[in-house]
């Protein structure tokens, strides 16, 4: 059972979505669900646990060795990963779901959750697997189910938002695919740890230079990555806002794996940074993605467009992060995997309570909520604080290292640049704090909080942003040594 | 209780109390109870740590490690006691009087007040208590977020705005320039610990020490140094109370122990003076500090003009320091906790007579001796300190932070604070003069004029003072600026204890 463990981790989700229509009836379904969600987190746990202790772990699927069959290979970093979104998905899938948010009913709440655990399965997958081809695989489950997910937003807006989502996700795969195929051509292997092992003879040849190029391109369509970022605001905003918390915390982190994986796991750091010089690239990308991404969430008028353009400039910190190529840069991009995937996920969450209780999304809508909802508003500034970079949070700890990765680089505006855009946060996080507790601040209101159903998952990821902030050994001491390893790949 | 466990106690003894205050906001005498009683515990605590301090110990807490090197950590030296007594002490008028002001004029959201203040106190004790820059600006930030619902108190637009202002600056300044300064301070030293003598002594050289020390030094926005003091002035439409807990028990304390940390212990003052690295921020400081009173001169506004009392008196602290001088940084450690008593008791008064009369303009208090002598015989004797007069604290702080000025061969400096200290008594003594000699305006006082036409009447009937909430807090902080004046070498003493040297 317990060598197992890596199958079990993408086949326990998969084969409990069909259950989930089968089961039909909501509360089963709904308890089903979470226990599923669960135990992929205990998995995921149990294989970081693994691998913190032992090693890396390969598992060959069905018996067939690589580079024939198809090889699940966990290593430190993507158990880092396959924990973030474990554990994401196990918090937020208890949210009740709100008839007010969504566009179908109750009836048929046991497809949510069908969607929801397909999802899972691939995004889980995508970062579990050690096979190229497999990746596309489950990045196509996971994106098909995440358009879906998105157009059961009740606004009509969803439908039109989960198909631009679909036509630039379709594009993202198709180059994967195409990428994937370039490289399979010239060396005739899917397995990414063969493919590390034959790709330094043929690198000189054209194929291989073009291979990169689509493979990059590709999966920063699905991370969100400046400019090619145009489907996420939407895809957030009109989103059910627990679909968006979800996929927000856990379908760009997946992106983000693939990416590192295919610089650092298949092709090499020094091909990607010393020989094409990605960095000057990445860097300015990153920089202006963090700069234009807060400007344009402070004149948003709508909190799940707010935060949506919030993300896209905490991408930006990450892809600021890989861009260093340093260890303290990518030690710094990757804790912010895990660091953006509380923060903004609780953030959602947030909304999430907040649309229990008022009509629509709009900032104007949030007046005096601070005392009408005093728990939820109160996680909103504590996750706000937390993107914001205030010592004590998450977001502190993110910024310790990338400030740090740019300094050991020289590179001083880049660490001044960092800081001044966490103040930009500043702006659009005390937006939303000055709506809610300032205005209309003499009216009397009656409290009217969410049920403790929505404000537990809620305060877990609000909470932890806290939590993690002071206690890093799990986030930053298992990023520092994924970035260890990393770096020591292709030396 | 030995002193680790005082050391926690100190810190979360407030915390503590914030919780109860909530807890216990829907019975008013209950709460202020609780607010009072952890007032004392907390001073009692932290009095408790003086005589190891004195002895020269330096007791430490590590509380956990938040990243390898990085630790939530504590450590009492003299520097930090000093501050540590003084927003400790000064916690329990300025509690007692906030309650006397928050009833006479029924201010609304009590709890939410007393529940911040609390929180305050437990920043401002954090600070005092670093053992390194990590802990230092976890605390700073929190400082200034527990203060921004005080500084918006009324909730009004013109709350809202000078909130903007408040925040803005203090975030800003603390995340751009004293973060990347930390963030240095670690990859040129693999350290944030502050140690006597310094720890970038012989890690950096060249213009990058003066850079440095200026990210330092205008990172730490609490210390209000131009350009980066106009949150002070604009958090004036917080209620009084929380103008005294600005002013003199936590914020901008906080700001100039904060410099003051730096360049003893984390530059050391050694290696400023060998390197010259600090002679700009004498420069800069003395600019603040003349500059500031001459705007004080201009304010008719009494809050407004004793706030930029307060930016040029921060600015003597930072001066201090920055001569890199024993007596200079020992000059500058008297004068947080003399400027603390002076400046606590002037708000006191403000306060008071804005309560008792509503007047808030030094052109309408003509007369207003008659009616409120109490408050104004306190204002006086704070404002005697704040000039540095005899026999009021004040006057050793500034007579060691001239000789620190003398000793370090910065002669002009000494000019400056003299200039200064003529200046100050132009902005301060005016208001005293014009209530005791000059006959009360007519116009200005319809409401005291309507009972009682002259004021010719015996000296109890025509007095018109705040509550006694008010007044006796006032009285005995003014009693204090006296008081200190004979312990000035109890506080010197305690400053003399520090290591400066490696």
């Amino acid at each position: 059972m317990i060598e197992h463990l890596p199958a079990l981790q993408t086949v326990v989700p998969m084969m409990a979505a069909p259950i989930c229509v089968l089961l039909r009836q909501a509360t089963l379904v709904r308890i089903f669900a979470i226990a599923v969600a669960w135990s992929c987190l205990a998995i995921a746990l149990a294989l970081l646990e693994e691998v913190l202790s032992h090693g890396t772990i390969s598992y060959a699927l069905g018996g067939w060795v690589a580079p024939l069959g198809i090889e699940y290979r966990v290593d430190v970093l993507n158990a880092y990963v396959l924990v973030i979104v474990a554990t994401i998905g196990a918090v937020v899938i208890p949210f009740p779901l709100d008839g007010r948010e969504l566009r179908i009913p109750r009836e048929r709440y046991f497809l949510f959750y069908a969607l929801f655990l397909l999802c899972l399965t691939g995004l889980l997958g995508i970062t579990i697997t050690g096979d190229l081809f497999n990746i596309f695989v489950f990045l196509e489950i996971s994106s098909l189910s995440a358009y879906a997910l998105i157009g059961l937003g009740k606004e009509r807006g969803a439908l039109t938002a989960a198909f631009s989502y679909l036509v630039m996700g379709t594009i993202g795969g198709t180059f994967i695919l195409i990428g994937t195929g370039l490289i399979y051509q010239m060396t005739g292997t899917l397995n990414i740890v063969d493919l590390a092992r034959r790709l330094p003879p043929v690198l000189e040849s054209r194929t291989v230079w073009i291979a990169p190029a689509f493979l990059v391109v590709g999966t920063s369509i699905k991370l969100a990555a400046f400019p090619l970022h145009q489907w996420l605001p939407n895809a957030y905003t009109f989103a059910p806002s627990m679909v968006a918390s979800f996929l927000s915390a856990t379908a760009t982190k997946v992106a983000y794996y693939v990416l590192v994986r295919v610089i650092f796991g298949i092709f090499g750091a020094a091909f990607f940074f010393e020989t094409l010089g990605l960095s000057n690239l990445l860097l300015p990308l990153s920089l202006i993605a963090m700069l234009v991404g807060s400007i344009a969430a402070i004149q948003q008028t709508n909190i799940k467009r707010l935060l949506a353009y919030s993300s896209i400039a905490q991408i930006g910190y990450m892809t600021l992060g890989l861009s260093l190529a340093n260890l303290n840069g990518l030690t710094g991009g990757l804790v912010h995997l895990f660091n953006h995937a509380l923060m903004k996920g609780g953030l959602f969450l947030v909304v999430a309570c907040a649309l229990s209780r008022v009509a629509s999304p709009d900032l104007e809508a949030l007046r005096g909520l601070g005392r009408k909802m005093p728990l939820t508003m109160a996680a909103f500034v504590v996750g706000g604080l937390s993107l914001i970079g205030v010592p004590g949070t998450v977001g502190f700890v993110s910024k310790w290292f990338l400030v740090l990765g740019a300094l050991d680089k020289g590179l001083y505006a880049v660490a001044f640049l960092i800081l001044g855009s966490s103040l930009l946060a500043v702006v659009y996080v005390w937006r939303v704090v000055e709506i809610m507790y300032f205005r209309d601040s003499d009216a009397i209101v009656e409290r009217d909080e969410a049920p403790l159903s929505m404000l537990v998952p809620t305060w877990i990821l609000i909470g932890g942003t806290v939590y993690f902030g002071f206690n890093t050994a799990l986030t930053a001491g298992v990023a520092h040594t994924a970035a260890q390893f990393l770096l020591s790949l292709g030396s | 209780m030995n002193p680790e466990t005082a050391i926690a106690v100190a810190v979360l003894l407030p915390l503590l109390g914030a919780v109860g205050i909530a807890l216990t906001g829907r019975w008013p005498n209950l709460r202020e109870g609780v607010t009072i009683a952890t007032a004392l515990a907390v001073f009692g605590v932290v009095l408790s740590l003086v005589p190891g301090v004195l002895g020269g110990d330096r007791p430490g807490l590590t509380v956990l490690n938040v990243m390898p090197g990085v630790a939530l950590a504590f450590e009492v030296e003299p520097l930090g006691m000093l501050y540590g007594l003084v927003a400790s002490s000064l916690w329990i008028p300025t509690a007692l009087y906030a309650i006397g002001y928050c009833r006479a004029h029924g201010e609304e959201n009590q709890t939410r007040f007393f529940v911040c203040f609390a929180l305050a106190i437990f920043a401002a004790l954090g600070i005092a208590f670093a053992r390194n820059l990590f802990t230092l600006f976890l605390f700073y930030e929190v400082l200034t977020l527990s203060t921004y619902p005080l500084v918006t108190h009324y909730g009004n637009d013109e709350a809202r705005a000078a909130g903007r202002t408040y925040l803005g600056i203090l975030l800003t300044t603390s995340v751009l320039f004293l973060l990347l300064a930390i963030v240095w301070t670690w990859k040129l030293t693999g350290t944030l610990e502050f140690s006597p003598g310094g720890i970038l002594a012989g890690r950096v050289d060249g213009p990058l020490v003066a850079i440095l020390l200026g990210l330092y030094a205008f990172g730490t926005g609490k210390a209000a140094l131009m350009p980066f003091h106009r949150w002070l002035p604009a958090a004036m439409v917080a209620p009084t109370p929380v103008s005294a807990l600005l002013h003199a028990v936590a914020i901008v304390k906080a700001g100039v122990f904060t410099v003051m940390k730096v360049i003893v212990y984390v530059f050391g003052i050694d290696f400023l003076s060998e390197t010259g690295a600090s002679i700009w921020l004498m420069y800069a400081a003395s600019f603040t500090l003349l500059a500031a009173s001459i705007i004080a001169l201009t304010k008719d506004n009494l809050k407004a003009r004793l706030a930029y009392s307060t930016i040029s008196q921060l600015a003597y602290i930072v001066l201090g320091g920055a001569l890199a001088t024993a007596t200079g940084v020992f000059g500058s450690g008297m004068h947080i906790a003399m400027h603390a008593m002076g400046k606590i008791t002037l708000f006191f008064c403000a306060g008071a007579i804005f309560v008792a009369s509503h007047k808030k303009n030094v052109s309408e208090m003509d007369g207003l001796g008659r009616t409120m002598p109490f408050t104004l015989a306190a204002f006086f004797v704070g404002s005697m300190s704040i000039i540095g007069l005899p026999p009021t604290g004040g006057a050793w702080s500034k007579w060691y932070l001239a000789l620190g000025a003398a000793e370090g061969h910065h002669a002009v400096f000494v000019g400056v604070l003299m200039v200064s200290s003529l200046l100050s008594i132009g902005y301060l003594m005016p208001v005293v003069g014009r209530a005791f000699f000059l006959p009360p305006n007519p116009d200005s006082a319809p409401a005291a004029n309507s009972d009682e036409k002259t004021t010719s009447g015996g000296f109890w009937e025509n007095l018109r003072e705040a509550p006694l909430l008010c007044l006796a807090p006032l009285c005995a902080t003014a009693a204090g600026c006296v008081v200190l004046f004979f312990y000035a070498p109890d506080v010197l003493g305690l400053l003399q204890t520090m290591r400066l040297g490696r």
